[in-house]
């Protein structure tokens, strides 16, 4: 009897061997890392040697969220992640929208290659145009003056515009793919009961694309909430989540440290993920 | 086809005894709708090609054409999603070509029932009076009333995925008339539906429209479900109107080939044929149910016509027996027979020499249909 033959009549078996080296990578890389990372948040760095001392405690939590400024970058993070959602979901929206309905099947395929085209470039690339475009006298400065506007200089609301920029593509593609789906009739069905276009968008189209705009915001809202380069180039001197990490595995060497603060990140996320599958959305992603 | 006697089948069994019950009470001299001069291109695609029409108020009215042949693009032309290219569309008098589709006093029902998902039945039902912000109160009162007229009483709390084909169907329509419109469109409404829901959904929507006086539009490639429903037929072909008339006269007296191939069965005789039979030229159509048989020889009354020929085929029907016979020269007609007492079942035998009579009255003359579209096979027009 060949092995072939005993796969045959046995799919899960054979599906097992199937999934088996993915899951493996999945098991090792992705979640054994996260229970390292868990683990190590839990034990300290000696402050004289630097080294790691694998003893329990919760001092790094303690220290985390008993110094103020551990908190005010947290809420910063929070916010800025919260604010370059929903920019994004504010820029995508209507652009998704034309993809999907109103541009001729032509117009639609060109339309997707210039979205994906920025992720193309380097990120280092695109965050040092934004610095250059950002500085004083750059290309914002410049388009402002006319209207006694001028860049907001680099700080939380450069990264946000920044960020924004970078991510957008994570929501607009979704939400394109969402609002392509929505069947025309239904909008035909909304102005034959004698809704107008506005009514129609926020009677119909809105909700139905929810599900696709939460997608794109878990994209978006975890991307920023990780982030630590654009933020050091046009953040000016605030700091955030990812900035406090890398400073305690680099300068510092505290990695237990570093470990406590990245997992604040990753609690924020299972916390809106928690909220998001209360609304619903994540069963039509 | 090159025999000068052609046989256009379609469905056997065809009831031109139909309930056509005229407009109703509240109906006024202004047409319901006017189209005049109607034209849609899809770039190379004559969608719509010519069409004139004056649909009365109050009427249950049905475009019947085969799939493709311009009916569903007038419906939405009426309706405001496309726009004509050319021709005017008039609602009780106005001209609304250039309105919206929210500006216009008509209401659809779509083939796919394009119900909202993420909304509940009574949600959906209540839509058009929501966005015209009828109070609370009065909407939960006429949804109820809706849901009633299409007996779905107490499922508005439902979602639509919950619900079967048929049902779906009667929220959409309940969607549609809570608004009280003057004219629905109907666009093949039934289609999705199996043969014995159809059938009960004919009967309770021609109700519907009788009881509530709306002018229904309806658009349907089953010729049957068009001449038991409707109170004036449209037929279709290649974008253009070959005939509008009572589903009697339309069957009775259709005007062209076409028309008579696509509704019910027909016999044409032309050319020499013709001249031979009947003694004039021309192109005709006699219905099978018309024609009489008879012994080779039996006396012939004045005002009809006869001619002899040979059982070909038998094909028996239960309530009807179907017999082709050959008159000579490639020349063949179909007889239908009621299957009664009175009928000598001894001629529909295989090579029975017989003779056909029928009724000068009931032999129609035609106009051919479509010089233009000489590809057309009027054996394959689409039908239930
Ligand atoms: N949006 C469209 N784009 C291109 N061609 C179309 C469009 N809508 C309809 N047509 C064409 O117009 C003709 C008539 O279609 P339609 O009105 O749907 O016919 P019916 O409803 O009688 O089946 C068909 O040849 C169809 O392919
Ligand atoms: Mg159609």
């Amino acid at each position: 009897m060949s092995v072939a033959a005993a796969l045959h009549r046995r799919p899960r078996l054979r599906l097992g061997l199937l999934l088996a080296p993915p899951m493996l990578w999945l098991g090792v890389a992705y979640l054994a890392a996260l229970a390292a990372l868990l683990v190590t948040a839990f034990w300290t760095a000696n402050s004289f040697t630097g080294e790691v001392e694998r003893t329990w405690s919760l001092e790094n939590f303690r220290e985390l969220f008993g110094i103020g400024v551990y908190k005010t970058v947290t809420l910063r993070t929070i916010g800025i992640a919260a604010l370059v959602t929903v920019v994004d979901a504010a820029i995508a929206f209507p652009i998704a929208l034309y993809m999907a309905k109103v541009a001729s099947p032509r117009a639609q395929r060109l339309l997707v290659v210039a979205v994906l085209m920025p992720l193309w470039a380097s990120y280092l690339v695109k965050a040092y145009a934004w610095r250059g475009m950002l500085a004083e006298g750059g290309l914002i400065d410049w388009i402002g003056k006319p209207f006694h506007a001028s860049s907001p200089g680099f700080g939380v609301t450069a990264t946000i515009l920044t960020l924004a920029y970078l991510w957008l593509p994570y929501m607009i593609l979704p939400v394109y793919a969402g609002l392509e789906r929505l069947p025309t009739s239904l909008l035909e069905a909304s102005s034959d009961l004698g809704a107008g276009p506005a009514t129609t968008l926020r009677r119909v189209v809105v909700p139905m694309a929810m599900p696709a705009v939460v997608a794109g915001a878990i994209f978006t809202f975890s991307l920023s909430l990780g982030d630590y380069i654009a933020v050091t180039i046009v953040g000016g001197a605030n700091q955030m989540l990812g900035t406090v990490v890398y400073a305690n595995v680099g300068a510092a060497g505290n990695l237990p440290f570093a470990a406590a603060v990245a997992m604040v990140p990753v609690v924020i996320m299972l916390l809106f993920l928690a909220a998001v599958r209360r609304t619903g959305a994540l069963e039509s992603l | 086809m090159n025999s000068d006697l052609i046989f256009y089948s379609t469905v056997s069994d065809v009831r031109p005894s139909s309930v056509h019950a005229g407009a109703g009470p509240e109906a006024t001299d202004t047409p319901a709708i006017e189209l005049r001069g109607l034209h849609k291109s899809f770039g190379p695609v004559h969608a719509v090609d010519g069409v004139d029409l004056e649909i009365r108020d109050g009427e249950f009215f049905s475009m019947l054409g085969p799939s493709g042949s311009g009916k569903t693009t007038v419906l939405r032309i009426i309706a405001g999603f496309e726009s004509p290219t050319a021709g005017r569309v008039r609602l009780a008098g106005h001209d609304v070509t250039d309105r919206p589709p929210f500006a216009r006093d008509v209401n659809t029902v779509f083939q796919d029932y394009a119900l909202f998902p993420h909304m509940s039945v009574a949600g959906n039902v209540e839509y058009g009076l929501r966005v015209r912000k009828v109070d609370r109160a009065e909407r939960r009162r006429r949804v109820e009333e809706a849901l009633g007229t299409v007996r779905l009483a107490g499922y508005g709390d439902r979602r639509p995925t919950q619900l079967s084909g048929g049902q779906r169907q009667r929220v959409s329509l309940a969607r549609a008339i809570i608004n009280r419109p003057k004219v629905l469109l109907l666009d093949e409404p039934l289609g999705a539906l199996d043969l014995k829901l159809r059938r009960e959904m004919q009967i309770e929507l021609k109700q519907m429209q009788r009881e509530l006086g709306i002018t229904f539009v309806f658009v349907t490639h089953d010729q049957e479900e068009a001449l038991t429903m409707s109170d004036r037929i449209a037929v279709f072909n290649d974008g253009r109107i070959e005939q509008v008339a009572t589903p009697v006269e339309l069957y009775e007296t259709p005007a062209t080939t076409f028309v008579a191939g696509f509704v019910g069965t027909s016999n044409m005789l032309e050319g020499e044929a013709a001249r031979r039979i009947l003694g004039e030229p021309g192109l005709f159509s006699v219905r099978p149910e018309k024609i009489r048989i008879d012994q080779p020889g039996t006396t012939v009354d004045a005002g009809r016509c006869a001619a002899e020929g040979v059982v070909e085929e038998i094909a028996y029907l239960g309530s009807t027996t179907h017999a082709i016979v050959a008159l000579g020269t490639g020349v063949t007609l179909t007889v239908q027979q009621q299957n009664a007492d009175h009928v000598d079942s001894a001629l529909l035998q295989r090579g029975r020499a017989v003779q056909l009579s029928w009724p000068r009255a009931h032999l129609v003359r035609l106009v051919a249909t479509g010089e233009s579209h000489p590809g057309d096979d009027p054996t394959e027009v689409e039908s239930s």
